[in-house]
């Protein structure tokens, strides 16, 4: 267990600095290899009017049912790091977009085998739209949908007709 | 009525209709016609019971009675649901349960789109999220629309005949009755009258493609909003309701 940090002496700017530190390094449960913060799920780390460290989190779908471990796994690492009446609050505005995700966030998931969601821009998706998903092992643009839905929410199945693999696409939100 | 009598009332319906459909397309789980489409309509019913608990839980805080999500979904009885008739349709053959799917998603698009502006921040920031799930749920069950309807003669003909049995349960998503006219009044209700136009276009454009026609309906059914419901949603709550009636209070 980390020493308990004392709100009232320390600098606030870097109380909430090491708080955010301590909570941007959670993995998230699904895919490990990129954090909270990578994913842009990670929304805010303040403090209080009490002084009383306060993260805030998005769920990435509705119904995402890693959500709420996000949110008890945020608040264990803030704990350890010695903010012990932390808080943890969900918040669902604005709605995360994939276009939170880092440019690192994006590298980890396709060193992962993971294709990262491509830019949502402001055009609507149409009826029957395709997107153009490049293969995470081989790069080639010569890949197809094999189903909108995947082994999670976020999750799309492809498969590169190039190297004949199948890959994860996180799908654009 | 009181706002928040309003407020809530109109809070359960939308909750009902996600968490209903949402156990329907859950029956499916195992049993779909292919592993993907089985991931499918399961994620699907995922994002609809994610979407019921929001719903949920606001209604309970708006109600102010210490009613939790789980209560109101697993504890009223069958009058108390408010949902509409069509979600809780049995799931039937393939071509049922995408017809169904496919004619609440083209409603449930624009609707969501539409919520976006309300005046109520809660139901606003739902909205946002719920906007972007149902948009994948469209353009899911449409490609399954036109690859059933413009399939076989065995698979068009099923497709005929979920439209022709569904088309009568659609007329009740667009009714704006006292509640949702209050709503609407209020600045937080979605004015679904004004959407029906859109959802006709939208479902014509695909049934189109798929070599189908929509049906004419001659007369709608209804009661879903007032509690009176098809013979289905009873054994529904039976195993919906089950552990909470067997285990009072029950948490995971």
């Amino acid at each position: 267990m980390a020493e308990v940090v004392d709100m009232k002496t320390g600098h606030d700017a870097a109380i909430r600095a090491r708080a955010w530190d301590a909570a941007a390094c959670v993995p998230d449960p699904e895919i490990p290899m990129v954090t909270v913060a990578d994913l842009g799920i990670l929304r805010s780390v303040e403090t209080d009017a009490d002084g009383r460290i306060l993260a805030r989190v998005t769920p990435t779908y509705s119904g995402c049912p890693a959500t709420q471990l996000i949110e008890q796994m945020v608040l264990e690492a803030l704990q350890q790091a010695g903010f012990e009446d932390a808080r943890v609050e969900s918040v669902l505005s604005p709605a995360w977009t994939t276009d939170w995700i880092s440019d690192e966030g994006k590298e980890k998931l396709r060193q992962f085998g993971i294709a990262p969601p491509e830019k949502t821009s402001n055009s609507k998706r149409a009826l029957f739209g395709e997107t153009i998903v490049n293969c995470p092992r081989c790069g080639s643009s010569e890949t197809e949908r094999v189903s909108e839905f995947g082994s999670t929410p976020c999750k799309a199945l492809h498969r590169c007709t190039a190297c004949k693999e199948p890959f994860d696409y996180f799908k654009c939100l | 009525m009181a706002k928040d009598n309003t407020l809530f009332t109109y809070l359960l319906r939308l909750a009902d209709d996600h968490l209903i459909l949402s156990q329907r397309l859950g029956e499916w789980t195992g049993r779909a016609p292919t592993l993907e489409e089985d991931l499918a309509l399961t994620n699907i019913a995922l994002d609809l019971i994610g979407q019921a608990r929001s719903l949920y839980s606001y209604a309970g805080a708006v109600e102010g009675q210490g009613r939790d999500e789980d209560q109101l979904a697993f504890t009223r009885p069958e009058r108390d649901y408010l949902n509409a008739l069509i979600v809780e349709q049995p799931n039937g053959d393939f071509a049922h349960t995408i017809v169904r799917q496919f004619f609440i998603a083209a409603f449930m698009v624009p609707f969501w789109r539409e919520m976006e502006k309300s005046d109520d921040e809660q139901l606003a920031a739902i909205a946002a999220k719920a906007s972007k799930e149902v948009a994948y749920h469209l353009r899911h069950t449409a490609e399954w629309v036109v690859r059933l309807g413009d399939g076989t003669e065995e698979s068009h003909q099923r497709m005929v005949e979920a439209l022709e049995g569904l088309i009568i349960y659609t007329g009740e998503l667009f009714e704006n009755d006292a509640i949702a006219k209050a709503a609407i009044a209020g600045g937080y209700g979605v004015d679904t009258e004004a959407l029906r136009d859109e959802w006709r276009q939208t479902v014509v454009q695909v049934l189109g493609e798929a070599t189908l026609e929509l049906p004419n309906a001659g007369y709608m059914q209804k009661g879903g909003r007032d509690g009176v419901h098809t013979e289905h949603l009873g054994h529904i709550l039976s195993e919906l309701q089950y552990m909470q009636r067997a285990y009072p209070g029950l948490t995971w």
